[in-house]
């Protein structure tokens, strides 16, 4: 059965074609593809295949969460443990709790079913290091029963200097810490209280333990090698202003990857930041701060802040189709095969990306200037343009330069297409969310909103449907400057 | 009446069972109860009674200020 993920990936096809065989590049596809200039090969092989850790692989890979650890050892403003809902998606929501030995007959059952499945996750819904026995007994009936799938977990790093050896020891080569701030005053107004050494601690004590904890064991980590990415909460006038701060000092500690990401405040989620009034960034606010952290260390752009339970590749969750009743029903086996094949196919299509975009840069040598433009890509992973404008819940969006095109962010969706329903309204918000984007390259639209978007000044691109996203997007770019236009919009 | 779980409160995270020194609290049917003969509000082990100080939702757990912790 093909996989429903990627439809345009076969098992069978990548099976055939080994070692060997030639790519669409004509060059031979044994090997690894090469790691980016900025990263040493050791840590490319580590991060390759982690959607999480790199940008790259999250347009190819899916990681899963298994929630096994309800328990946390501090309270946050920005989350309420009480509420859990199966429409919300943000992390620390879940709707089943799994025992180890359930979470790891999961594992198995979507390892079956998605073949891009690399990794999986501990991250809550409360705390992964706040539930050591849990967390850690799940992670050995998982390395038995499916050796070839990557462990990672998530913690606040309150407890985290007390496991740095067990997590070594499981070969759990990434760690996720949320590390909020490095200043007291600014902790107390983001934590209520922890709960260290048998007390519960408030206030500015509180806040200074926990950012003690978490330079420890930041360091502990790095000094074994595991990688660690470093995940904040932005809050306006909160900690803004401080997270450039944060930023040094987990780069100076060695932490390979930081993840700014913006507070999700809603009153109806009941989370205190919510209840007052305290509000999120704007996608603006927020591309201000990361653009300015960047240098020197990898940013994390494409985070999704998923629940902790999500399954499937970032921005999807099939959650839905591997309830605990269901799994109990399913008869799983463990066969690595569909995957093998599967990373066999993506470390192709890598070389053939790269072979593509490397020869389209260089058609576009010195002619770019200054310029800098914004567009809106619709995708359903694979690196390709492959998403119907009104299918589409959320625009990638890439920012095109001399330098080729990077990965920015992505910006979430109503899908347009509602089957005729009210689609006017939100072609509008769509309209509002992509304005800054100078066109948006889709593998189909229909008459109706390409003649809005046009009117909007975006233009519409169909011509790379199914083509890989960087290179199409290169030679349009190149094109646009050879017709010598005016950029229309700028980046911020 | 020693400590007790207020049922419709409580999110069933288990963070008291593990902080409980007596192993008087335990989860039966998704409802998690204190078990009156072991809990010792913690006198003699901590200065604070564990499952309080751990629970992640404002008065889930209650206590009765008559007990031996809150007597002056």
């Amino acid at each position: 059965m093909p996989p429903k993920v990627i439809p345009i990936f076969a098992p069978q096809a990548a099976q055939t074609s080994g070692c060997g065989a030639k790519g669409g590049s004509g060059k031979s596809s044994c090997g690894s593809s090469a790691a980016p200039s900025d990263m040493s090969p050791e840590v490319w092989a580590k991060v390759k295949d982690h959607p999480c850790y790199s940008e790259q692989a999250h347009h190819h890979f899916a990681r899963m969460h298994i929630a096994v650890a309800p328990a946390c050892n501090i309270q946050c403003n920005y989350c309420n443990r009480k509420y859990d809902c199966a429409n919300e998606s943000r992390p620390g929501v879940v709707s089943e709790k799994l025992t180890p030995e359930m979470a790891a007959k999961k594992v198995l059952a979507v390892a079956a079913e998605i073949p891009q499945l690399s990794v999986v996750g501990i991250a809550g819904p409360g705390d992964a290091l706040a539930n050591p026995q849990k967390t850690f007994h799940t992670f050995n009936l998982i390395q038995q029963a499916a050796p070839d799938i990557k462990l990672c977990l998530s913690t606040n790093g309150l407890a985290l200097p007390d496991h740095v050896q067990a997590i070594a020891d499981l070969n759990v080569d990434h760690v996720t810490i949320t590390i909020n701030m490095l200043d007291p005053e600014v902790g107390e107004r983001i934590y209520p209280w922890i709960f260290y050494n048998h007390k519960r601690w408030t206030g500015r004590d509180a806040a200074k333990i926990l950012t003690e904890r978490q330079m420890l064991g930041l360091e502990m980590l790095t000094a074994k090698g595991i990688l660690v990415k470093v995940n904040s909460v932005m809050i306006p006038g909160v900690n803004d202003q401080h997270l450039a701060e944060v930023n040094k000092a987990v780069k100076s500690r060695g932490a390979f990857l930081h993840n700014i990401m913006p507070l999700i405040s809603d009153p109806a989620h009941g989370t205190h930041y919510g209840l007052t009034g305290q509000r999120g960034p704007t996608p603006q606010e927020l591309k201000v701060l990361q653009d300015s952290c960047e240098g020197g260390m990898n940013l994390m752009r494409h985070c999704r802040q998923c629940r902790a339970d999500a399954v499937g590749l970032l921005g999807e969750d099939r959650g839905a189709e591997f309830t605990t009743d269901k799994i109990a029903a399913m008869d799983v086996a463990y066969d690595p095969q569909p995957r093998q094949a599967y990373r066999a196919y993506v470390e192709r299509e890598r070389r053939d990306q790269d072979t593509a975009r490397a020869s389209e840069l260089a058609a576009m040598a010195g002619q770019a200037g200054e310029d800098k433009v914004l567009v809106a890509v619709t995708t359903k992973g694979g690196s390709r343009i492959n998403e119907h404008f009104g299918h589409a819940g959320e625009f990638q969006i890439y920012e095109l330069s001399g330098a080729g095109a990077k990965f920015v962010g992505h910006r979430k969706v109503e899908h347009y297409c509602q089957g005729g329903w009210g689609e006017e309204e939100i072609l509008e918000d769509v309209t509002a969310v992509i304005k800054d984007c100078a066109a948006v390259f889709v593998s189909k639209i229909g008459l109706c909103p390409r003649k809005d978007l046009a009117a909007a000044g975006i233009e519409v691109v169909d011509a790379y449907a199914h083509e890989y996203i960087e290179s199409s997007l290169i030679a349009w770019f190149r094109q646009r400057l050879e017709k010598d236009q005016p950029v229309a919009a700028t980046a911020a | 009446m020693p400590y007790k779980i207020v049922s419709e409160e409580c999110t069933n995270c288990a963070a008291c069972e593990t902080e409980c020194p007596n192993d008087a609290i335990n989860e039966k049917k998704s409802m998690f109860r204190i078990d009156a003969a072991l809990c010792s509000e913690c006198i003699g082990y901590f200065d604070e009674p564990q499952c309080i100080a751990v629970c992640p939702i404002p008065d889930c757990i209650v206590i009765d200020e008559k007990l031996p912790r809150y007597v002056a």
